[in-house]
């Protein structure tokens, strides 16, 4: 029964942050946002006090739940597991104590210094964000392209196509081998993942060995027939002395469906259990073997290898004399601006504010439907989100990001707000302007500042019927990045904006 | 009748025998419907010919554009410059068209990115010379073919690609176009010689007429023809935009065109044959809005909204051909039944359609745009005429809404703004434009556009935001 329960709302969970992460038309978030905002660490970040104190009020009483239910990587994990049929095929292990806590260290660390790409990568939630927005959602959208064409076919507008385009390779590849290294030790050994590395696993486990409800053994029916080691995903369960190491147990309910003589109970622990609680800890002192663990930290070298920008294929405007009509002419694929400072969306407040809250589960690059947003690729803020107008820009009506943010990293921000936020300032690069160097009229730029902050002026000051040429005025300037999307020039625009550390309001 | 069918049907029911009846050959008699189809495939040998006053030859009046050629990707080359052209199939639909009477085929050394004219050449050469007429241009619009050297390359390279040594009908090609059509005129053809070169060439009977073709300022279109008055040059043809919007309203549209009356008129007095183009401005008129199609489908509900256009264009005696770029086979069949022979029109029908049809179409204040794709290639990359098409398609349809209260203003702004991704990629919309009008003197309709394009595109970022659009001046 407690596995049918566990097992109905993981589902549940499970669909509904998938779908959070997968939905790119900005309406599931209004509905499912607060899958992510319960999610633990996010929720720390967030100093999100309520859901902190509810997570581990729910721990301390039922157990690690949350491991099984709330964490989509959980639940992915089990999933994997539970396609490899072969039955009987965990075993009791001694816990990796050091491993463990080395982790949490580790974490704890990254967090209060701020190196929020060693946050981002250990995070559970975060990893699965990353999965289901890299590897998932291309197949998503995809799927629905193939609805959008049916939809144009048949002149509907149920559905609209999206672009797929890679926004950080080292980021693709660090969801890729963070799914094939977790896939793996899912099939072959269950939460081995959960409870050597995970640090909000380490964190919830030491607390639910004060758990209310607990599974435990009645000594007197055992007979000791191994059937709950063998099926317990977690190998947390000792049959020989009856007991189970709480630090590990994600409370599934497996080893209860799976025990003939009903030797295992969820519930408050006796005192008479409270004596083998203590031989467990010898147990684990003992510690004989330790499985060999693929160490997670390979990773972030493998993206810094591969983390090269991709060069595109240089081809220039058709800007030869017209002889004969129709046809496109090419157009050459941007580059993203250099930018000493990186921008960071409108609510982040300032970039230390996103390096230190940003657990980089790109909920909010699934979300953007501008396709302004992706994973940086810089080694600091690796995987967090920065900003670039190469596809769109931050358009004034839109401010998903920060509605879905769970982390506290992009604040709450409404229309009226953004507006008036400065995330960076328009820069005008003379030598890229087609103004001064085709001699053609242009002042797109001006024409699409939201702003009004750019004013056409004549290039030379003397004279007055000199080109005219964009100038930002910079109180006016938000950041948001029309004026670098539609300039014409290619492959650096003319105009393109700089960050600022710290956002400010105009 | 309604009173015959519900006691059949209770009659039926009484039998109770239901539905299965229905097919007994005594009910079935009550229905009849013996004739398998209508009549679709035109007739052989009907087509209906005008005389050209100067050499006295036959020309039929439905001519065969070929700016449009189909593409071995099924559309025609207008949609996809790049995509091949299905020789093939133009071979099929050329061979057909002669065979029910069609001898008038125009082309150009411009159109489809400048392959129209080896492919029109490779289908007629498989037909006896005297079974066609060609037309083809002097297309020289960019300035680095001014010369009277690129000039002649330009026909000599004509007569090579459509494999003849003489061609039935040469044009001038676009006079009036240009921000200065008289300035343009004067260096394309008078300053550098050409148009003495073409007067020597009809001499020599290389070109057998010579003509123009007409868009843009009327001072040229004036000019050309005093200087026939003044007896200094004799044009044996002019090819204009006639259709039965372009008769009273061209100038409405845009104050810098003429209306059709006025240039149909001037042709007349002189006793010169007209040429037709934009028959159907683009496909415009093949397309109209719902009431407006529902109106000529009332008055004729077994021929084509199109076929209205087309007779439109072809009943004025003084027209010699009308001109069709007819990308597949099944617009060919249409306009050969059309045209075979010409059902004209009445006058009383004639200015229904000029005057209230029209009239009514104005007030839907789309983009003069036929999609000739004369603008392009943008070298910004904008997708010119499709952004219009798209506009204009939402305009007819009902889908442009500028109010955010009103109740249909969400419907309207996801047509327009899924509608306008699908037709066109976003770096080739509107608010791509720059403005530098590179694009400008090469319409033919003399559109505005990067003015039209900056209003769309501030039609597109208002819906975006959900706000209101804002209010256009009526045309």
């Amino acid at each position: 029964m407690l596995r049918k329960i566990r097992v109905t709302l993981a589902a549940v969970f499970f669909v509904g942050i998938t779908l959070l992460l997968l939905d790119f038309t900005g309406t599931l978030h209004h509905w499912l946002g607060w899958m992510a905002r319960v999610q633990f660490l996010p929720a720390v970040l967030a100093l999100n006090a309520v859901v902190i104190i509810g997570l581990v009020l729910l721990t301390l009483i039922f157990g690690r739940i949350y491991c099984s239910v709330i964490c989509p990587l959980g639940v992915m994990q089990d999933i994997i597991s539970h396609f490899n049929r072969k039955k009987n095929r965990f075993t009791h292990s001694p816990a990796m104590t050091w491993l463990r806590l080395a982790m949490l260290v580790v974490m704890v660390v990254a967090v209060a210094v701020g190196i929020g790409s060693l946050v981002a990568l250990l995070a559970p939630y975060s990893s699965y964000g990353r999965i289901a927005t890299n590897l998932l959602q291309p197949v998503y959208v995809w799927c629905n392209n193939g609805l959008a064409a049916i939809a144009e076919h048949y002149d509907s507008y149920a559905f609209y196509s999206r672009e797929v385009w890679m926004r950080s390779l080292p980021t693709f590849l660090i969801a890729l081998a963070t799914f094939v290294i977790i896939a793996v030790l899912a099939w072959r050994g269950g939460r081995t993942y959960c409870n050597t590395i995970c640090p909000v696993g380490t964190v919830l486990g030491y607390l639910s060995k004060f758990a209310w409800f607990k599974v435990y053994f009645d000594a007197d029916k055992c007979r000791s027939c191994s059937l709950c080691s063998k099926n317990c995903k977690a190998s947390c369960i000792d049959y020989k002395t009856h007991t189970v190491d709480y630090t590990r147990c994600v409370a599934c309910g497996n080893c209860l469906d799976k025990c003939k003589f009903d030797a295992l109970h969820y519930g408050h622990v006796t005192k008479q259990d409270a004596r083998s609680e203590k031989q467990e800890t010898r147990n684990e002192k003992q510690e004989a073997r330790s499985e060999k663990q693929e160490p997670k930290t390979d990773e972030a070298r493998r993206a810094f290898l591969l983390g090269g920008a991709i060069v595109a294929a240089d081809v220039a405007l058709a800007q030869a004399g017209k002889k004969v009509d129709g046809g496109l002419a090419v157009i050459e694929d941007k580059q993203p601006a250099r930018r000493t400072v990186p921008l960071t969306p409108p609510g982040s407040l300032s970039a230390n504010n996103m390096a230190r809250h940003c657990t980089a589960c790109q909920l909010c690059v699934a979300k953007c439907p501008n396709d302004v947003l992706r994973p940086s690729t810089d080694l600091k803020t690796l995987m967090q989100p920065t900003m670039s107008y190469e596809r769109g820009f931050c358009r004034p009506e839109c401010t998903r990001c920060s509605e879905v943010c769970p982390a506290g990293a992009i604040r709450p921000i409404d229309v009226a707000q953004k507006s008036s936020i400065q995330i960076g300032h328009a820069v005008w690069v003379r030598d890229n302007c087609v103004i001064l160097a085709d001699g053609v009229e242009c002042g797109n730029c001006a024409r699409h500042c939201p702003s009004q902050a750019i004013m056409m002026v004549p290039s030379d000051a003397n004279d007055d019927e000199s080109p005219m040429v964009p100038a930002v005025d910079r109180s006016k300037c938000i950041g948001c990045g029309a004026c670098e999307y539609v300039c014409p020039a290619r492959p650096f625009s003319a105009i393109y904006v700089e960050g600022n550390e710290v956002h400010s309001s105009i | 009748m309604n009173k015959n069918n519900i006691s059949r049907r209770s009659f039926l029911k009484a039998l109770g025998l239901g539905g299965a009846v229905v097919a007994a050959p005594a009910i079935v008699s009550c229905a009849k419907g013996d004739k398998p189809t209508d009549e679709q495939e035109p007739p052989v040998g009907k087509m209906t010919y005008r005389k050209n006053p100067k050499t006295g030859e036959q020309v039929s009046l439905l001519g065969y554009g070929m700016m449009r050629l189909p593409t071995i990707k099924q559309n025609s080359a207008r949609e996809d410059g790049d995509a091949e052209i299905d020789q093939d199939m133009v071979n099929q639909q050329v061979d057909y068209a002669i065979a029910h009477g069609i001898n008038y085929f125009d082309t150009s050394p411009a159109y489809c990115q400048g392959k129209s004219e080896r492919c029109t050449g490779i289908a007629l050469a498989r037909h006896k010379r005297d079974e066609y007429f060609i037309a083809t241009k002097l297309s020289n619009f960019s300035p680095d073919t001014w010369s009277q050297e690129a000039g002649i390359a330009m026909f000599q390279n004509s007569l090579k690609e459509l494999q003849v040594d003489y061609v039935d009908y040469l044009l001038l090609h676009g006079i009036g176009m240009g921000d200065d059509g008289m300035g343009e005129y004067e260096e394309r053809y008078v300053n550098n010689g050409l148009l003495d070169y073409l007067l020597g060439q009809r001499d020599k009977g290389t070109i057998r007429n010579l003509g123009f073709s007409y868009h843009g300022d009327i001072a040229v279109f004036d000019h050309l023809l005093e200087m026939q008055d003044n007896g200094e040059i004799q044009w044996d043809f002019v090819q204009i935009e006639l259709n039965y919007l372009d008769w009273h309203y061209a100038k409405q549209i845009n104050d810098r065109n003429t209306d059709a009356e006025y240039l149909y008129g001037e042709l007349v007095k002189r006793n010169i044959p007209a040429v037709i183009m934009e028959p159907l401005l683009g496909g415009r008129l093949a397309k109209l809005p719902d009431p407006l199609a529902k109106k000529l489908l009332e008055r004729d509900p077994e021929h084509s909204v199109a076929s209205w256009a087309f007779r439109y264009a072809g009943t004025p005696q003084g027209v010699l051909t009308v001109l069709s770029g007819m990308t597949f086979m099944h617009h060919l069949k249409e306009n050969l039944c059309t045209y075979s022979p010409l059902k004209p029109l009445t006058d009383a029908e004639m200015r229904w359609l000029d005057t209230e049809l029209a009239g009514e179409l104005m007030s839907y204040n789309t983009i003069p745009c036929n999609d000739c794709k004369y603008c392009m290639p943008c070298p910004y990359g904008i997708d010119i005429p499709a952004i219009f098409v798209h506009y204009n398609k939402c305009l007819t349809e009902g889908n442009i809404i500028r109010e955010a209260q009103s109740s249909e203003y969400g419907k309207a702004r996801r047509a327009f703004l899924i509608g306008y991704d699908r037709s066109v990629p976003r770096l080739r919309q509107a608010d791509h434009c720059i403005g530098c009008g590179q694009c400008q003197s090469h319409c033919p309709q003399r559109i505005r556009i990067p003015q039209e394009l900056q209003r769309i595109a501030a039609y597109a970022e208002a819906i975006k935001q959900g706000k209101d659009a804002p209010v256009e001046p009526q045309r």
